[in-house]
Parts: structure tokens; sequence; C-alpha cells
């Protein structure tokens, strides 16, 4: 895969450097290519598709239900939003109903998987300024939520545990315990995430002011996400277009000031803290009943449907055509990473390397959802 | 020039304050597993690869009556059922049960759809091989052997 961009060759300072496809800070096979000029990269080219699946077309060769384990593997870092716009997009297609208390464990379970995407993408952007430790602090919380999920899904990252009427299982008493103690243990830790990086100095002289997206730029981009937040644009689907029984919890959208790598940290670390409200309110309220209305025989009539979720990257759409069969005609994904990606060249030209990578990690890109 | 020291001061502050969080992790005790030497307890609801339930008060150990469901409801076309008619026993009996779990994807609708519940997920992860072929369970013999 050659690079489609013209670099300037005449000037004999320059040359091009391959960041990738396997460079630890770029979280996947992704390969950017710089020009440089010293340290300052002149150019920017990523070349996508080393991680190309076919995701799209194995969606399209077989029947619907088939597809739910495909889409846990696109994002496995947040796979339950992933879960959940999939099945809802059948749901509304077919106009099937949930039972209200699956509506409520799949915004427990996916808030969960919210912070624990979260704690990753903290741990590894600071990893990739250079600080070793909060990743293992970050992965300390993060394991509670996946023995958690893992004693309900079966499975610690790629999950498939939503299905169209319902989820797979019901939540125990152990879960809700587990849960409840989560939070309790989390709310204590924020402060010391806030002590152990937010407030070090080296770290916010390594983000502040780096990679500054403005609200209009996070516009023409179609950025979504921390990043759009970051920018101080306060969109999120959980609030602009309620799924599910969002509407039904009081939550918060933080948002950032100034668009740099900093707002976008702040950004993660406040929803960290409205996703821990949400799933305390959605544990309160948990109704009683039945968790999984099995759907009659399915057909996707011809016509076409989407459905927009908000992952722990920002908004995700699926787009189905139907055609009468039970095989969708046309299955397209809209992921959050790919515009936040888009973002990379305008944002970064000028830059000196070290704060490239900083600016990239604060996008906090999962490369297979990019190349699907 | 006062900027300067009041930032040197604040940012000095902060890394001790870090450094604090590092110290206190270090006193704690450790929470590090020495696997494999060590084991945590697993979920029982951990999926490995599918199996056959035993069923002790039927002569064929287990309840699959061969209807092809779970093979046909698999995404990733894994699962091999097949039976054959026997006199004197009512409907088919299973011949052959086989899962290639190189290429299974562990959703569960095989689990899900069994109309008998004749199946489950193992509790079985430390699986490492080096063909393809250590990959390709016979159900059948997997549950003789139990």
């Amino acid at each position: 895969m050659a690079t489609q961009t013209k670099f300037d060759t005449q000037d004999k300072h320059r040359f091009l450097l391959n960041m990738g496809p396997q460079h630890p800070a770029t979280h996947g096979v992704l390969r950017v290519v710089l020009e440089m000029d010293g340290e300052y990269t002149m150019g920017i080219d990523p070349i996508l598709g080393y991680g190309h699946r076919m995701q799209e077309k194995m969606g399209e060769s077989k029947v619907w239900p088939g597809f739910y384990p495909n889409t846990g593997r696109m994002d496995y870092v947040g796979a339950m939003p992933f879960n959940h716009g999939y099945v809802a997009l059948i749901e509304r297609m077919a106009g099937v109903t949930v039972p209200e208390r699956a509506e409520y464990i799949r915004v427990i379970t996916s808030e969960l998987n919210r912070i624990s995407s979260h704690l990753l993408g903290i741990g590894a952007y600071v990893l990739d300024l250079g600080a070793f430790t909060p990743i293992l602090y970050a992965f300390d919380d993060r394991e509670d939520i996946l023995d958690a999920l893992e004693d309900i899904t079966g499975s610690r990252l790629t999950y498939c545990y939503y299905r169209a009427g319902g989820v797979s299982k019901d939540i125990d008493d152990t879960f809700i315990r587990r849960t409840r103690a989560f939070i309790e243990n989390f709310r204590t830790r924020i402060p010391m995430y806030n002590d152990l990086v937010t407030n070090n100095i080296i770290f916010i002289k390594r983000t502040k002011d780096v990679g500054i997206i403005t609200a209009d730029m996070a516009r023409r981009y179609g950025a979504t996400g921390p990043v759009l937040r970051g920018s101080g644009i306060a969109y999120d689907i959980r609030k602009s277009e309620p799924y599910s029984v969002y509407s039904q919890f009081d939550f918060d959208i933080p948002t950032g000031e100034n668009g740099d790598s900093l707002d976008r940290y702040n950004v993660r670390i406040h929803e960290m803290e409205q996703s821990l409200r949400i799933i305390e309110q959605a544990l309160d309220k948990l109704p009683d009943g039945p968790v999984y209305e099995k759907p009659k025989k399915v057909k996707l009539q011809p016509g076409d449907c989407s459905f927009s979720v908000e992952t722990a990257r920002g908004a995700l759409t699926y787009y189905l055509v139907g055609d009468g069969s039970e095989t969708p005609y046309k299955l397209k994904i809209r992921v959050p990473s790919f515009s936040n990606l888009s973002l990379l060249r305008e944002m970064c030209e000028g830059m000196l390397i070290a704060d490239l990578v900083s600016a990239m990690g604060s996008l906090d890109l999962v490369i297979p959802e990019i190349d699907r | 020039m006062s900027g300067y020291f009041s930032e040197i001061y604040t940012g000095g502050k902060s890394l001790l304050i870090g450094l604090g969080v590092t110290f206190r992790a270090f006193i704690k005790p450790v929470v590090t597993v020495q696997y494999p030497r060590e084991k945590i307890d697993v979920s029982p609801n951990i999926r490995g690869h599918i199996e056959l339930i035993k069923c002790n008060d039927i002569e064929a150990k287990h309840d699959c009556r061969v209807c092809g469901m779970c093979a046909k409801n698999c995404p990733c076309n894994c699962i091999v059922v097949e039976g054959e008619k026997q006199e004197g026993v009512k409907g088919k009996v299973l011949t052959v049960f086989t899962v290639d779990f190189t290429k299974c994807s562990l959703c569960g609708l095989c689990v899900e759809t069994c109309s008998r519940s004749a199946l489950r997920f193992s509790n079985e992860y430390e699986l490492a091989g080096f063909t393809r072929e250590e990959f390709h369970f016979d159900l059948i013999k997997r549950l003789e052997e139990k």
C-alpha cells in the first residue's frame, strides 16, 4: 500500500518516516507515513486497511443473528454498545419489543463497558506519554468490571450478550453486589487518578494546548464522542436522541473548553463519573420480569433502517437494507474512530513528533474498528 | 518571574503527590497471581467450547436427538452433527458431533437453540496446541471419557 500523498522530496533535509504498522503508539495495525523536517512532522498520511476483515460483507452473507458475534469484534475494547446498536437496529426494523428489565440490564452493562474502555484508553494514553504505572492502576479497576461482566456474559472482552428481544442471561444478586461494590470503590479511586495523572505537571505540560481541535474543525470532520465533547460541543446520542431507557436517567454531558488533548482526557474522566451515576440509578430502578422474549421468525422487510448508539468512542450507526429475506441486503457500519482519525492530518501538521504521539493518543483510536 | 517559581513549587508538589500514590501501593499487599503456579477460580459461567451434557439415566448418556439446529444456526459453520436410524430406537441416534474450535466465535447461538438443552459451554480455558487438528473436538468421545 503506497502512500497517495505527494511529499516534498526536493528538500534534502526532509525524510519520510513510517510510524507503524507495528508501532506501539498506534495501538494496532495503523500505519502513518510522516514527512519529517528534523523533529517536525510536515506531512501526515494515515494508511488504513491492515486489519480489514470484511465485517460488513460478513453481515450480508449470513442470516441476521449470525452477525451477533462480529459486532463485538470490531471495537474489542467497548464491545457492548456495538452489540447494542445491532440488536436495536433489528428490533426497530422488525418491531420487536424488549422487556423493560432487559433494557435496564443493557444500560448497566453498556455503561460498565464504557468505564472499562475509558480506563484502558486513559491508561494506554498515559503509557504513550511515557508513564508506565497508571495503566496498571487502570487495569486493576478494569479487572473488577471484567470479572463482573464475565460472570454474566461468559466472556471478558468480545461480548456477545445482547439479543434482538432482550439479553441472553439474567443478572443475579452477585452481579448487583459486585457492581455496587465497584461503584463505591471506584468513586474513591477517581481522586487517586487525579493525584497520579491529571494534576501531574509533566502530564499537563505534555497535553495542554497540544492537538487543539476547534469546535468548527470538529464539526467539519464529523468528530464524535469525547473528541467532539472535548471541543466544547455537548453532543451525546444518549441525550440528543435517547435510545433504550436512557431518557429515564439523570446525567450530565461533560465538555471541554479548549479542545486540546488535556480536555479530551478530562472528558473521559468525567464521563466515567457520569456512567457511575447512570449505573447507580439503573440498579435502584431495576424492574423484575423476563429478560428475553424470543421473537418469532424475523424477516427483514424490504426497506432500510438505521440506528445510532453512543459507544465509548462516539456515535456508532448501523444502516441496514432488507429485501424480505432473513439475510441483510446491505449492512453499513459507521464507526466513530474513523471520523476521529480523519482529524489527524489537520490537527498535527507542523507538530513535534513527540506531540503527535500525544495528540494521536488522545483520540483514543481502536484500529480494528476503523478497518473493520 | 514569580510565575516561574510558583510553577516549580506546584509542579514539584504534584510530582511528590503522585509518588505518594505509588508509595502507598508499594506497601500494600501483593495482588499479582503467579500463574500457572497459582490459579484464580474462574466463573462457572465462562464460555469455553461447547460440550454435551451428561445424563446418566439414559443409555446414550446425552440428550441429543440430531435435529441439527445447532449446526444450522452456527454463524461460523463449525459444528458437524450426523445421526442414523437404528432399529428399535425412536428417532435418530447421534453418530458424529464435532466442533471446529478454530472457527468458533463463542456466540452461544447453538446452546440457545438446542431444544433438548443437551449442550452447554465447558469451562476449559487453557487450550494451546501445535496443530489445527488439536482443536477439532469430538464431543461424543469427550463425553465417553468423562
